[in-house]
């Protein structure tokens, strides 16, 4: 591209991504957002600077070389746009939908200074979706180095690890104990915000690239991590198997009928598709009133799931302020457009039953005092404000720890108390020679790309350590 | 896809199943319990492991076709594929402590095909073992030979009187207990309600009392909480903390409700899937 002509588009607003209409979205599990068309997205690639220090790169946990690709876009090579994102992202058609890139790249984005950063997401979305709509031959490396490698887990961070893992020559099997590939990105983020085709399509990508996908196998039961090194013949390992434990609040009444984990809930309708019962075989149970508590994306995605399987009311219960909601503010926009309720500034007391099943939950009214060790400032319970909302499905969506099984099952892995994986944060190596870890099994539950991030980080140490270690 | 090897039925609503699943053969311990789908847009369901053929790579299912994933397994025959296998999950049972004690392992209905490998297993580990299964009537009474030959002592009840003895399980240890056997131990696998009535006796005589709890599961792997259940007033999860309990702390009423969550769906299904096979509306 010849700088010297180039004059950037000044429109300080993003150009505007089409979305399906909030009152008919909400009966249905399509996508909400549509997507760029061709004309679009020129118009937005050509708002991008090209600024010489390229911040946004350094806000991408991936590093993708975002005006590079932004440019191909705007010459009409969405070919060479994607191989642009592919060198550094495995997941391109994934982070463009669910990476929060107002925290990122374009939070860096010189052009949000005044007006709107460029629609660096959108543009990500549109490039992987453009790459995907046509066949490909196999581009991948068909050659390997006969060295085995062994991922646990099919999440984000494992099958990062995998791809990059794979372009190196490695033999490289991903272990999955779901009976299908793809972790949160399956059986967590609903279909109407990631297409769960479109998952399985990027998966298939790495599997022609030699990625082999080993589903049904719960390491740390099938077989242990010891095995995989030394009965399987695995030189090392990459454990990115998430954080799937969920929390419950310690109130009264947590199990009655009625009452869910966000995990439970999710799973059920996005995993097992109960949204279709009775032809699909999984049920779920959904009232006509619905209270979700907590304020991350996890409960934003539970409770507009909620609304599309039938719910009249369906609440968020927040026991801080909109400010502190820790959910991307585009999806508290969409839940809020969608009509889902905000109870904030409310903490759940207990949640009251009836013959087993629940029948209202207590909530008490918070006010917001002094700030914490977070910085954010401390909800407190106004003294006798309790009072009870009527519902008969409550969600919990309070977050999730790592899952005791690996741990419990390898002896010399190091964990810290609540759970995560101890690693080098350089390198991702764990306490046992050989073993990596990242993702949420390490951090907590956090996000898509940094997960993704670990894993890119945890290849290239293990492609180091094995190059080290001559077989 | 998890080849059938071989398909028995051992009565009108009990089928016997080996699946081949060579890993999970390699490791299932009793206890342990397995998830399977049947197609591809199945449910995922537990099942305890019967038993395993390490030479064949095949783990031993029993189950009672009592709804619709369970209809649809048993109409599968030897040699047909079902979509997903996997496990073992859950804790293995804790039987090493029972060498050279005397327990009686207790299997309610089909609890008796789950009760059937701890009380062989716990027999070949040298301890004393009375077997007392209950059945609702002598048609559907299994594994009798099997579990007379791996017990010190063996009771087969049925509910109705028809195999000659009358009377639930708890009846007959009650009896046991009456005439001076003295327990270290007791193993109860069966129906809920069977477990629940069952523990509320051994606690009378202070005879610790381990159960097996078979809730409803999506993953098996700690992930939903579906299966969680209150035991001395701390919240489980049977997949990975069981499922193997004292049974003198579950809250079994709690269990039995959560149990019931998807009744009308299960029935609605049961229904609609009867039609499916037969063509007919009932």
């Amino acid at each position: 591209m010849s700088e010297a002509k180039r004059i950037p588009n000044m429109t300080l607003k993003k150009t505007p991504i089409p979305e399906q209409d909030p009152q008919v979205r909400n009966k249905n599990f399509s996508e909400v957002a549509l997507g760029y068309t061709e004309e679009m997205a020129h118009e937005e690639a050509t708002r991008c600077l090209h600024c010489k220090h390229k911040p946004c790169v350094n806000g991408c946990p991936v590093h993708v070389q975002i005006p590079d690709f932004i440019a191909k876009v705007e010459e009409g090579d969405y070919e060479g746009a994607y191989n642009i994102i592919k060198q550094t992202n495995s997941l391109p058609a994934i982070c463009g939908r669910v990476c929060p890139q107002e925290d990122q790249c374009e939070k860096q984005c010189v052009r949000g200074i005044k007006g709107e950063p460029v629609g660096i997401g959108r543009l990500e979305r549109f490039v992987a979706d453009k790459y995907m709509e046509t066949e490909h031959p196999e581009v991948c490396p068909a050659r390997t180095n006969g060295r085995k490698v062994a991922i646990v887990g099919a999440g984000p961070a494992g099958l990062t690890c995998a791809g990059d893992l794979a372009n190196k020559g490695y033999e490289v099997t991903v272990f999955e104990s779901l009976h299908v590939a793809g972790g949160v990105l399956m059986y967590g983020i609903p279909e109407f915000r990631l297409p769960k085709d479109l998952v399985q399509k990027e998966i298939e990508l790495l599997v022609q690239c030699g990625v082999k996908i080993d589903t049904n196998m719960v390491i740390g039961a099938t077989m242990s991590v010891e095995e995989l090194m030394e009965k399987y013949g695995f030189e090392a390992v990459f454990l990115g198997s998430g954080a799937g434990l969920p929390h419950f609040m310690n109130i009264p009444g947590t199990n009655l009928n009625g009452v869910y984990s966000a995990n439970e809930f999710l799973t059920r309708s996005n995993l097992m598709h109960a949204y279709a019962w009775p032809e699909s075989a999984t049920p779920i149970q959904v009232g006509k009133h619905v209270a979700v508590i907590g304020g991350g994306n996890v409960a934003m995605d539970a409770a507009r799931t909620a609304l599309r399987l039938g719910a009249e009311n369906v609440y968020i219960v927040y026991r801080r302020s909109e400010a502190e909601l820790p959910a991307r503010a585009e999806e508290v926009h969409h839940a809020k457009e969608e009509g889902v309720q905000f109870k904030l500034l409310n903490n759940p007391t207990q949640i009251i039953g009836e013959n087993g099943w629940v029948k209202a939950i207590e909530v008490i009214t918070m006010e917001l005092g002094e700030a914490d060790e977070s910085g954010r400032r401390r909800p407190v319970p106004v003294q006798g404000s309790e009072h009870e909302i009527p519902v008969e499905t409550v969600i919990m969506a309070i977050g999730q720890s790592p899952n005791p099984l690996l741990r419990q099952t390898t002896p010399d892995l190091k964990c810290e108390d609540w759970g995560g994986i101890i690693v080098d944060p350089e390198t991702m190596a764990t306490s046992k020679p050989g073993v990596y870890a990242g993702g949420d099994a390490v951090t907590g539950a956090a996000t898509v790309i940094l997960a993704m991030g670990a894993g890119k980080t945890a290849a290239k140490s293990i492609d180091a350590y094995l190059q080290g270690k001559q077989a | 896809m998890y080849k059938i090897l071989e398909k028995r039925r051992l009565n009108q609503e009990c089928v016997d199943m080996l699946i081949e699943a060579p890993y999970v053969a390699e490791k299932a311990k009793p206890g342990q319990f397995i998830i399977f789908r049947v197609n591809e847009i199945g449910e995922r369901v537990p099942l305890t492991v019967a038993g395993v053929d390490k030479e064949r790579g095949g783990v031993r299912i029993i189950f009672q076709e009592v709804g619709r994933s369970t209809m649809e397994l048993g109409a599968k025959e030897a040699g047909d594929y079902i979509q997903d296998f996997v496990g073992p999950l859950g804790r293995a049972s804790e039987l090493e402590q029972f060498k050279g004690k005397k327990i009686a392992v207790i299997g309610g209905g089909l609890g008796a095909a789950i009760a059937y490998p701890v009380c062989k297993a716990a027999h070949d580990l040298g301890a004393d073992v009375d077997m007392i299964a209950g059945f609702r009537n002598k048609n559907i009474i299994i594994l009798e030979k099997e579990m007379q030959a791996n017990s010190t002592r063996c009771f087969i009840t049925t509910d109705d009187g028809s195999n000659g003895t009358k009377g639930f399980c708890s009846d007959i240890l009650q009896e046991l207990i009456e005439k001076g056997t003295q327990y270290d131990h007791c193993i109860v696998i069966g129906p809920m309600i069977m477990m629940k009535v069952t523990c509320a006796l051994t606690a009378q005589h202070n005879i610790p009392t381990t159960v097996s709890m078979n809730t409803i599961m999506i993953d098996g792997t700690g992930m939903c909480g579906c299966c969680r259940l209150t035991v001395g007033g701390e919240t489980k999860f049977a997949c990975v903390d069981g499922p193997d309990f004292d049974g003198h702390k579950v809250d079994f009423d709690e269990a039995m409700a959560r149990s019931r969550i998807y009744a009308t769906q299960e029935k609605h299904d049961k229904e609609a899937h009867i039609c499916n096979l037969t063509g007919e509306v009932r």
